[in-house]
């Protein structure tokens, strides 16, 4: 499963493009602290704790739990 | 059970690097590489001027921000006061290929047990997009706005080919950020440069391409795209100098060394 | 009496460096003070040091940022066309707060210049010398036994402030022979705990850096600094004053020229005229007021400078437009010989004889 430090995302979607199983996606609903759309993910049960996302993400938002 | 997250060796200053810029992996990779050797406690890092010059902010160990270009100089001073500890420069291309040409060159050719991370992404991405001497034939910045012509300013510089002429250097590697594969690559060459330091074989230098999508107008994910179709052909990845591995140019095979 | 050796002030600098524990020097060559590299580069090896040959000045002075930043006792020289590539690395010093040590064995300038003896990098090292708001501290050595006894202050001062020295000697005084003794008494080093040496864990990360995004944190960093600086001033002037007693044409001098200053002022003394001679030590912080206090007995001053007319501006603002002040000076690698300095006292002497009215024109035209 992955774990968002939401407030740090600048919603670059490098995680959307490195996901296999396409679980994650940037949200048009909501807005962060930052002022950027953040990654999110649709359905945790589907990680397969690769953890592609979290090596693609610059900024160290990502943690990955097994 | 946690399988990834934030390493010790950075702090929880968030970046100012803007949204997909590669910048932030390296850091995290050079971190993760300092957690597992286990040398936070002894290592230096000197920062440079460009986007990674609020470096020091970010790594937990002791660090110093360095004039334009000179960060091999001031880390050749570190390295010689306390040879204990383990010394690197993070550098951009302007500060490295351009203005700090000779420092890079020179800390190469004397083999200073250094470890350099050079980050080329083919652009001044602080002061907004500046043609750098790593910018490709024909690409266009504000100071190149009709591409980068040969007649005018010349050829981009090619750094790990260049320092492989010299029989200084212990270790130069070309990687890439702009996949999960190439990052895994990274780290381990990122790894590899600093354990050469520890083992004492000397100068060890890791030329990064990084994606700049603010100043090369286009999104994170074409940015990683354009590293391979564009930057790639022209700085191509490997391994240019190994010597304990025995990788040298061929000019220095059969006792020229 | 402490056992004297024949040395040349080059030298004698290097020795007393090493005396103070510096082990590490970083230089670049350039004539007149490649002795010092060159003392350095034999030496070091032999007692665990680190001399290194840089690519440049300006990698040389960087260096020294880096080994400063270490925490050690650091050294570089170079003359006046190296130290102006140096000046980049010498203002990001000033701005970490950086201890170093920089000599510079003076030639004649601007731009290439020559390789003879000058004193016109005077405005270069007591205004700062690179960009921004900082002071180098600036010790003048006029003896061989002044190069090395000012160089163990010189590092003394730069850790006990925490910025960087110079010693502005010149040519001259850099190659001639003289016997100077060693017998220093050796302060131990401070402690160091702002030092990159490593965290080992046991605290958090040090940092050295000039660089301040925010100008009111910037503006703050120059204030404290400068209230460093009014320290400086209040604590650390030195000058030497000789004949000074009752003297009232008062010669200002410092390195090579105050030597040939002395020459004059005897000179003059034996025909009757009550010569004497300041000789700043410390040309920043400038003993100010011992040439104010000077004003009391003095008719005029003479600036004797081998520049054209750097020192004066602080003989100037010293004196506070109390006294005519003179000009005496020869540039561009020449030193003015007793005989024109003698001239020189002898016209100021006649000029502000008590009835006369003061001409503050420079009194040596003819011999340029």
């Amino acid at each position: 499963m992955v774990v968002f430090q939401e407030d740090l995302c600048k919603g670059c979607s490098l995680c959307v493009d490195a996901c296999p199983k396409h679980i994650l996606q940037i949200s048009m609903t909501r807005i962060n602290k930052k002022g950027h759309h953040p990654a999110e993910c649709i359905d945790q049960e589907k990680c397969i704790s690769c953890a592609f996302c979290a090596t693609m993400c610059p900024d160290c938002v990502i943690t990955v739990e097994r | 059970m946690t399988v990834f997250k934030k390493p010790h060796a950075l702090t929880d200053a968030p970046f100012h690097y803007c949204p997909g810029c590669t910048h932030g992996i390296v850091h995290r990779l050079v971190a993760e590489v300092i957690d597992e050797l286990g040398i936070e406690g002894k290592t230096v890092g000197v920062a440079p001027v460009g986007c990674a010059v609020m470096a020091y902010d970010y790594f937990s160990c002791d660090m110093t921000e360095a004039a334009h270009g000179r960060a091999p100089a001031v880390a050749t001073g570190l390295k010689r006061a306390n040879p204990d500890n383990i010394v690197f420069t993070y550098q951009g291309d302007g500060d490295l290929a351009s203005i700090g040409t000779a420092e890079t060159v020179h800390a190469a050719a004397r083999n200073e047990n250094i470890t350099v991370f050079f980050i080329n992404n083919a652009i001044y991405g602080m002061t907004g997009g500046q043609m750098a001497p790593t910018s490709l034939v024909g690409q266009v910045t504000q100071t190149s706005p009709y591409g980068r012509d040969p007649s005018l300013c010349g050829y981009p510089v090619k750094i790990c080919e260049m320092l492989g002429e010299l029989e200084g250097p212990e270790y130069l590697e070309r990687v890439a950020v702009n996949n999960v594969k190439n990052v895994k690559t990274a780290y381990k060459a990122i790894k590899k440069a600093f354990q050469n330091q520890i083992d004492g074989r000397g100068f060890s230098l890791v030329e990064v391409l990084s994606a700049c999508p603010t100043n090369w107008g286009k999104t994170p994910s074409e940015a990683l795209k354009w590293i391979d179709t564009a930057m790639i052909p022209y700085y191509p990845l490997g391994v240019y100098r190994d010597r304990t591995a025995g990788i040298l140019p061929d000019s220095f095979k059969e006792g020229t060394v | 009496m402490a056992e004297k050796v024949l040395m040349k002030g080059n030298e004698a600098i290097a020795e007393a460096a090493i005396l103070a524990g510096c082990r590490h020097y970083f230089g670049y060559p350039i004539t007149p003070q490649t002795e010092i590299a060159a003392y350095m580069a034999k030496r070091m090896p032999k007692i665990g040091g680190t001399f290194l040959q840089a690519e440049s000045e300006v990698a040389a002075i960087n260096m020294v940022y880096g080994a400063s930043s270490a925490g050690v006792r650091v050294m570089t020289s170079s003359s006046s066309p190296g130290i102006s590539l140096k000046s980049e690395g010498i203002s990001y010093l000033a701005g970490a707060d950086l201890p170093a040590v920089i000599v510079n064995a003076q030639r004649g300038g601007p731009g290439l210049g020559g390789i003879q003896p000058s004193q016109s990098d005077y405005f270069q090292a007591t205004r700062g010398g690179g960009h921004g708001d900082y002071h180098l501290i600036v010790l003048a050595p006029s003896s061989v036994q002044e190069m090395a006894s000012l160089t163990i202050k010189a590092f003394d001062l730069a850790d006990k402030w925490r910025a960087p020295v110079m010693i502005l000697a010149d040519g001259t005084t850099g190659q001639m022979m003289e016997p100077v003794s060693f017998d220093f008494e050796i302060s131990p080093q401070p402690e160091k705990p702002w030092a990159l040496t490593g965290t080992r864990g046991a605290r958090p990360h040090n940092i050295t850096n000039s660089l301040y995004l925010s100008p009111e944190v910037l503006e703050e960093k120059n204030f404290e600094r400068y209230r460093k600086y009014d320290e400086i001033i209040r604590t650390e002037k030195m000058a030497e004053e000789y004949r000074m007693e009752d003297a009232e044409i008062v010669l200002v001098a410092f390195g090579i020229a105050a030597r040939v200053s002395k020459n004059a002022v005897d000179a003059a003394r034996k025909e009757g005229v009550k010569a004497g001679l300041i000789r700043p030590i410390t040309l920043w912080p400038f003993p100010s007021d011992t040439l104010l206090k000077a004003t009391e007995k003095a008719r005029a001053f003479i600036s004797v400078e081998l520049s054209m007319g750097q020192l004066i501006e602080d003989v100037k603002l010293s004196t506070e437009c109390r006294r005519p002040v003179y000009l005496c000076n020869r540039a561009g690698g020449m030193i003015p010989l007793p005989d024109q300095i003698h001239r020189a006292i002898m016209e100021a002497h006649s000029a502000t004889a008590p009835g006369t009215s003061v001409s503050f024109s420079s009194c040596n035209k003819e011999d340029k």
